[in-house]
């Protein structure tokens, strides 16, 4: 639609800013270690067990996980036509998170038969995909008979909380040893994955993004409304679950591999428009990418608490910096577009 | 007067009726409608008030299913085009505000050419100029880089006018185009309308309250009333007393000499 031209720029800066980040936060943790031998790992001349096996992993989970919630984030903007829209706010984590309580806590109620048939981290992942693909396809259905999107949002926080409640269902009947497990993983975690998992995670992940680049076109036609869609021969029915599935396996395989992360869906999109002021997706998808990775390492990396021993839950990190800027940009802005 | 069976027929219908059907009752709310809507003509659609204006729309533009008769849009029975084909035979601007006002004017005329780009929807060259061809008939040239939610109402409707001729379509259909408009701008955008039927050969069909603009603009004039619907030239139907019965008479009334309504004194 508009000139790509007039954002090279932009995205040329922002390459450089993901690769400096990238670089410096392989750089920063509790172990210092040298640049040279930070450039000689990652270029296969030397091999630092703590970067290859630790760090390196960690930064891809970081670019995968922040352009991935960003660009769910974006989908459900435009699907849902609500600015305010993103994986959390409708309840999308929370379905993911009721999926990985009914494993790890389940486990108690209907005996150890569940976590022992399966491979345990992957039943996970495939219960934390299903629980938020349903609450996503529960939204959808709801939002089909509700022509309001304040409802949408109101819906998807109600489907919140009754995760939430059965959740503490569970947990009042789970032992001290699965509650720990459940809360270890509610503070998300970008670093315990390796190079098999994030392979798996990859896959899967490119499958949403090729799903999402698949339905550019759709989503710019969405950004008219849905009758105007029809009217130019928009199959709607088919886009909307192209979407919704796209959503679903990001939003969902995420939660399930580095936990329930805050805000990232909500606030990266709008970050983004605040420098790509357009709402072309073909502009958008690239930039929520780059932009949603970059805050992502940023974020981590200050998680780490460079020099000392401790990790901060990243969850929390996410939240401390995405909730100011939504309330930021809602003063600021008065209004949020999308 | 020239003879109308020889004129290009794009849309007819054929004792249609409309009105909603639910798994225990239909209810009509109008039927044995026979209209033809001709090519490069500018019609007015008229009626009071829940008459069924919106249905009929609603159901030639395959919004909302028939209850009966048949719908032909360039010859071919509405049931057998397929999405994409009809949306290269019929474009709407409707009553609706579009979802996104962050979309630029120019974004949102070159949006009307969906139907013809490629699965990521880039714009050739030739759709360029259609999308400026689209921009200047309408007179918004100047606002193409604006965002849309910095346009008044009138300047909005430009654009949603300017999006459906770039869907470049023989058969363009407006519901109440002229809601929210003030005096002069629900004259300039029937006047837009009119000359377009005139410059591009496009047929244009819209809703309408303003019947007293209609009379003195469209070529030809649908009436719905409780008993009939009725299709002809404005001058006929005034002759045939047509927008007599339109109204209750107890507090206006169809002044065939200024050909409009007068409130009753």
């Amino acid at each position: 639609m508009t000139n790509t031209k007039t954002y090279r720029n932009s995205f040329i800066a922002l390459i450089i800013i993901l690769i400096v980040c990238f670089i410096g936060n392989i750089s920063l943790g509790s172990v210092s270690i040298s640049t040279k031998e930070i450039f000689n790992s990652l270029f296969g001349t030397a091999d630092n067990y703590i970067i290859l096996n630790y760090r390196l992993p960690k930064a891809v989970t970081a670019i995968l996980v922040g352009s991935g919630l960003g660009i769910s984030g974006l989908l459900m903007q435009t699907l849902f036509r609500n600015p305010l829209a993103g994986p959390f706010v409708l309840g999308i984590s929370s379905g993911a998170s009721l999926g990985v309580a009914l494993i790890i806590l389940g486990s108690g109620l209907f005996g150890g038969a569940m976590a022992s048939l399966f491979m345990f981290k992957w039943s996970i992942v495939i219960a934390a995909s299903l629980g938020s693909f349903l609450v996503l396809l529960a939204v959808m259905l709801v939002s089909s008979k509700v022509r309001d999107t304040m409802a949408i949002l109101i819906i998807g926080l109600m489907f919140g909380s009754i995760t939430a409640a059965i959740v503490s269902v569970l947990s009042y009947f789970s032992s001290a040893e699965q509650l720990q497990q459940y809360i270890f993983w509610g503070f998300g975690s970008l670093g315990n994955l390796s190079w098999n998992e994030l392979f798996i995670f990859f896959i899967i992940y490119c499958i949403g993004i090729l799903m999402t680049i698949a339905s550019i076109k759709a989503l710019n036609t969405f950004l008219l409304g849905e009758n105007y869609a029809k009217s130019l021969g928009l199959n709607i029915k088919q886009s909307r679950l192209i979407i919704i599935l796209a959503t679903s396996l990001l939003a969902g395989t995420i939660t399930a591999f580095a936990g329930p992360i805050a805000f990232i869906g909500l606030a990266i999109p709008h970050m983004t428009r605040q420098i790509f002021n357009t709402s072309n997706h073909k502009i958008l998808l690239p930039a929520v990418f780059l932009f949603g990775a970059i805050i992502m390492l940023i974020c981590d990396s200050i998680a780490q608490l460079p020099t000392s021993d401790y990790t901060l839950p990243i969850n929390a990190i996410t939240s401390l910096i995405g909730a100011p800027v939504v309330i930021w940009l809602l003063i600021r802005k008065r209004k949020m577009m999308f | 007067m020239t003879n109308k069976s020889n004129q290009h027929i794009i849309l007819k219908t054929d004792k249609l009726s409309i009105g909603y059907k639910t798994k225990k009752k239909e209810t009509v709310i109008s039927s044995n409608i026979t209209i033809e809507l001709h090519k490069g003509e500018l019609i007015g659609l008229v009626g009071a008030n829940g008459i069924g204006k919106s249905t009929l729309l609603k159901t030639i533009t395959n919004v909302q299913q028939a209850l009966n008769g048949d719908i032909f849009i360039n010859k071919k029975t509405l049931e057998t085009y397929y999405a994409n084909e009809l949306a290269k035979a019929m474009s709407l601007v409707l009553t609706e505000p579009i979802a996104s006002k962050n979309l630029s004017v120019f974004e949102v005329v070159a949006l009307g050419r969906q139907p013809y780009t490629n699965w990521v929807g880039n714009l050739s060259e030739n759709d360029f100029l259609i999308i400026n061809q689209a921009l200047q008939q309408t007179n918004i040239d100047d606002l193409k880089h604006k965002k849309c939610f910095e346009l008044s109402d009138g300047q909005l409707q430009k654009v949603m006018i300017a999006r459906a001729l770039a869907q470049d379509t023989d058969l363009i259909i407006l519901d109440e185009p002229t809601t929210h408009l003030d005096m002069y701008h629900k004259a300039y955008i029937l006047k837009l309308l009119q000359r377009l039927t005139k410059e591009t050969g496009k047929t244009i069909l819209f809703s309408s309250h303003e019947i007293d603009l209609a009379i003195q603009l469209c070529d030809s004039m649908i009436v719905m009333t409780e008993d009939a619907v009725v299709s002809n030239s404005p001058n006929k139907l005034i002759s045939q007393g047509v927008f007599e019965n339109l109204f209750p008479d107890d507090l206006i009334s169809f002044d065939k000499n200024s050909e409009s309504f007068k409130v009753n004194k």
